[in-house]
């Protein structure tokens, strides 16, 4: 009987599987989901004007030629709230900044605009999650460097933390060139 | 002390964010033509829930999924093929959102080990019963 | 106090593991006979200390003493009694202590009455048991211990609302005790192979554990899954999610052990394979723990996730089971063959279905782990119900075939000639059912073959009762027969369930009628209602079955506090064809209400079949257990005669 032979490959596979769970467990856990339009396009689109503050905002914003951060937010996230101040830096840094709020009230906007500020140049009312959809956007917030041409160059997901500002610009510098 | 405050932050937004916009059109309203329903319903419960922990948008409270079956219920309406959205979708999200893989280079594993375990279920059973008594 | 009571009891169960196995190793060498006798007393104080302990952690829960971490951080003094109890295994250190106590309480059991087995073999038994007991130990006392201290006393953070449910308060406990079942069955397989004694007697030793801990295991998977049923609110009762696959894997694996522990007791074939069966069977609880415990899977029933406890799971996975497994391939050679037999044989058919069961566990284990496998090069993917249904569809369909005639042939050796009537009339209502359920309804094809499925075996669960006296018959044919027939009536409610679901999604006003399948569901009110540790809305909706009698249903949205957390609570209406599942929603600007509502046509014999299937392994487990106390009994009064024979 061949028992010995069989049970061997039962121990090797036994093996992998321990193999498996270790590698898995040695590294933390990376739960985004990160946009495969990385590298593409982003689609046409036009969104209202989120608040009287700013005017809307639509692909061809993203399409004159200059760079900019596309940050999509929301006044009822509390990470978004935590990262006004480094967008803040990155406004002082001359970073052009849109955004887009998600499943948001004006008013609810405009309070949150008083409490933590308002960096965006404009800011498009994505009321169905519509646009994150087009950009594969996964949930709230998420900053993307979108070139001249409206090619999306980078995806930060999760708030802005003070260390990730230089990383951010420099990608911005390159989406320049 | 700072990255602690911010991780709670980030881990704990999920419960306490809960935006005040009502649901999408169609998040929680079916189609009129039964036909096109059910389309949409075998679709939709084949997506995963990006927001959640594991369930599908057709089991979700959540917001994200909400709109996400609107807007699969309103392209179905509008004429498209489940497939074609499930496609849609993956060329923005990757095959992370698809609760049905496909035969990739990533995949294939998946449809070649049940067809090798066919056979070695076959091959076991027959060299077990040829043995007779 | 009492939390350091707990501690040392626990200490003490440790260290008296850690005597049973030392005793059992020295015990084995030749002139350690002394030594050995220790063994059985060992196992039962160390039972009896770890029931203490966990007695004491139920103590300190009853009392709500925010003073131990673990009560601070699970427990609130507003919940009930009976969930405050709850929540002593309802968090990560808790639920180890349960599954080391149940764990030990089974060591100790088998400790006081199990006399057959040659007593070496018993003793390298209890040996493998307190090895896998300690490992636990260690794993709680470094790594999760439950009875901690805090410092300064806090407000004290509630049960997850979704666990404040009392038929999940006792999902866990059953489950383990499946789990840990297992590992008696494991230990006696490790026992056997040290002691190269795979007999028909050590088969017939070890069913009854493998029967009690596959009863334990089809009840927690039923009630798991009739909990998502109701709980979740969207009228899913399995969804191939990582932690519901954690159960059945060990599940589908004891299924195949008990079949060929049958073979085993009463043929004496299938020594190898049943060996590694009982190996493979607990390995699966180990590492459905594993990964319920670890947090490497992403689930929507996600647990206390902490890598730590995840490498010490993996330690006592890689110790445990790779010495097992290391142990069958230096014995698996030496162990001779047992009886042979002819391929359409009840053996015959067995072995199909052990291949078949395999392959299954197989692919579960599969597309569980298959995400992790992509994961580790940098890809994503999910693996859902759209693969497993059909992929599993192919190995288990052609099994329920051969579970229709298996039960009618004959142990060695078979004549197709002999079973030819019952054969023709299955597959004659197989035939008729197929015919008749593809002209008239249009469903699916895999709906379509499980109903023609259910009907085959339905019909054939009964066959083996043909031209036998129902008065004789031994209990454990009837729990074959019993169990057989849950199978078709699970599959049966499936297949409808997917097959003939109505939904209707809807924002309606108060006073509004709403139509779901055949019933009228009208909206009369709205109203707050208040609970110990919730606020919610209630609605209140009149329910008439084609124009019959109205029932009320009060589904409710509650909003609880500690901590905070909506849930949506499903109102069910259950008839003899089906279940009416209603939800209320969110109040939308202009005043109405979301409701989901559901006719869910027999649905309920999912459930049903599942408990039908656990009913016979009872009635099998009576079986065996009466025959064999009477067997004792008997041998007893022998021995009594003998000696007063002697004496006179």
């Amino acid at each position: 009987m061949s028992g010995v032979r069989w049970s061997l490959w039962v121990l090797a596979a036994f093996a992998a599987l321990l193999g498996l769970f270790a590698l898995q467990l040695s590294r933390p856990k990376d739960d985004t989901v990160p946009s495969t339009m990385v590298g593409k396009t982003i689609p046409a689109f036009d969104l209202p004007a989120a608040t009287a503050q700013n005017p809307g905002l639509s692909s061809a914003d993203l399409t004159n030629g200059q760079p900019h951060l596309l940050n999509v937010f929301a006044s009822w996230c509390v990470p978004c709230a935590a990262e006004a101040p480094q967008l803040a830096e990155l406004q002082r840094e001359g970073a052009p900044l849109v955004g887009v709020a998600v499943r948001d009230q004006a008013d609810d906007l405009a309070a949150f605009y008083q409490q933590y500020g308002d960096p965006f140049s404009r800011v498009g009312a994505d009321k169905v999650s519509q646009l994150q959809f087009l950009i594969g956007s996964s949930g709230v917030p998420e900053i993307y460097v979108v070139d001249g041409h409206g090619v999306i160059r980078h995806q930060h997901i999760g708030m802005v933390r003070p260390e990730d500002i230089p990383d951010l610009l420099s990608r911005l510098k390159g989406a320049r060139g | 002390m700072r990255w602690f405050v911010a991780l709670v932050l980030a881990v704990a937004a999920p419960a306490i964010a809960q935006d005040t916009m009502p649901p999408a059109p169609y998040a929680y309203q079916q189609l009129a033509n039964p036909q096109l329903e059910a389309k949409a319903e075998g679709l939709m419960g084949t997506l995963r829930c990006l927001t959640c922990q594991g369930q599908s948008i057709a089991d979700s409270d959540a917001s994200m999924a909400g709109d996400m079956r609107s807007e699969i219920r309103q392209r179905i309406a509008a004429g498209e093929s489940p497939e074609h959205i499930r496609q849609w979708l993956i060329g923005r999200y990757g095959e992370y959102i698809s609760y049905k893989p496909q035969v990739t280079r990533t995949t294939w594993p998946l449809f070649v080990v049940p067809v090798l375990l066919l056979l070695l279920a076959v091959l076991i059973a027959a060299r077990r019963l040829r043995r007779r008594a | 106090m009492i939390a350091e009571f707990g501690l040392a009891a626990l200490w003490l169960a440790a260290a008296l593991a850690a005597l049973q196995l030392i005793a059992a190793v020295l015990g084995q060498r030749k002139g350690g006979e002394t030594l050995a006798l220790l063994v059985r007393p060992a196992a039962v104080a160390q039972a009896l200390l770890c029931g203490l302990a966990f007695l004491m952690l139920l103590w300190v829960f009853a009392r709500t003493d925010l003073s131990v971490l673990l009560v601070a951080e699970n427990s609130n003094a507003q919940s009930p009694l009976i969930f405050k109890i709850a929540g002593a295994w309802g968090n990560h250190e808790g639920s180890m202590l349960l599954w080391v106590t149940i764990m030990a309480a089974a060591g100790g059991l088998i400790a006081l009455i199990e006399r057959r087995l040659p007593e070496r073999t018993m003793s390298a038994t209890l040996g493998a048991q307190a090895f896998v007991t300690f490992g636990f130990y260690t794993f709680i006392l470094f790594a999760s211990n439950p009875f901690n201290r805090l410092a300064s006393a806090p407000q004290g953070g509630g049960l997850n609302p979704l666990l404040q449910d009392p038929g999940l308060a006792f999902h866990p406990p059953t489950l383990y005790c499946g789990y840990v079942g297992l590992s008696i069955a494991f230990s006696f397989a490790v026992g056997a192979l040290l002691t190269r004694q795979v007999t028909p007697e050590f088969a017939r030793v070890m069913r009854p554990w493998i029967l009690g801990a596959w009863i334990f295991l089809t009840i927690g998977i039923t009630a798991g899954s009739y909990w998502s049923y109701y709980e979740l609110g969207w009228g899913g009762w399995w969804f191939w999610d990582p932690v519901e696959n954690a159960s059945l894997m060990p599940w589908l694996a004891a299924t195949a052990l008990f079949h060929s522990v049958s073979v085993l007791a009463s043929r004496d074939a299938l020594r190898t394979w049943t060996i590694m069966l009982g190996v493979v069977a607990f390995s699966m609880s180990m590492i459905g723990t594993f990964l319920v415990r670890s947090g490497i899977l992403t689930s929507v029933h996600a647990f206390a996730v902490d890598p730590t406890r995840g490498m010490f799971i993996l330690v006592l996975l890689a110790i445990n089971i790779g010495g097992a497994l290391a142990l069958f391939a230096v014995r698996a050679g030496t162990i001779a063959e047992g009886e042979r037999f002819s391929a359409l044989s009840r053996e015959g058919a067995l072995v199909i279905n052990n291949v078949t069961l395999s392959a299954v566990l197989g692919i579960v284990l599969l597309g569980t782990l298959y995400p992790l496998v992509t994961e580790a090069f940098g890809v994503r993917v999910s693996v859902g119900p759209p693969y497993f249904n059909p992929v599993s569809a192919i190995f288990v369909f052609p099994m329920l075939v051969v579970l229709a005639v298996g039960p009618l042939l004959r142990w060695r050796g078979d004549r197709l000639a002999r079973i030819k009537t019952p054969a023709i009339a299955v597959a004659a209502v197989g035939l008729a059912a197929l015919l008749a359920l593809w002209l008239i309804a249009g469903i699916a094809f895999l709906e379509l073959l499980g109903l023609t499925l259910a009907a085959v075996v339905a019909v054939a669960a009964f066959l083996p009762l043909r031209g036998r006296s129902l008065k004789r018959l031994p209990l454990p044919v009837w729990g074959m027969c019993v169990a057989h027939f849950g199978i078709a009536v699970a599959l049966f409610g499936m297949s409808v369930d997917s097959a003939f679901t109505v939904e209707t999604l809807t924002a309606a006003s108060v006073g509004q009628t709403i139509d779901v399948g055949p019933w009228k569901v009208r909206l009369d009110a709205v109203e707050p209602v208040a609970g110990p540790n919730w606020t919610a809305l209630s609605g209140r909706l009149s329910a008439s079955y084609h124009g019959g009698a109205e029932h009320e249903l009060t589904p409710m949205s509650r909003t609880f506090w500690a901590p905070p957390q909506t849930t949506s609570e499903s109102a069910l209406l259950t008839r003899w064809n089906g279940q009416l599942y209603t939800v209320i929603g969110e109040g939308t600007p202009d005043g109405r209400w979301q409701l989901r509502l559901w006719w869910k046509p027999f649905v309920t014999c999912i459930w049903l079949g599942g408990f039908l299937i656990a009913l016979g392994g009872f009635l099998a487990l009576v079986g065996r257990v009466s025959v064999d106390v009477r067997r004792r009994v008997a041998t007893r009064k022998i021995a009594a005669r003998r000696a007063e024979m002697a004496a006179v």
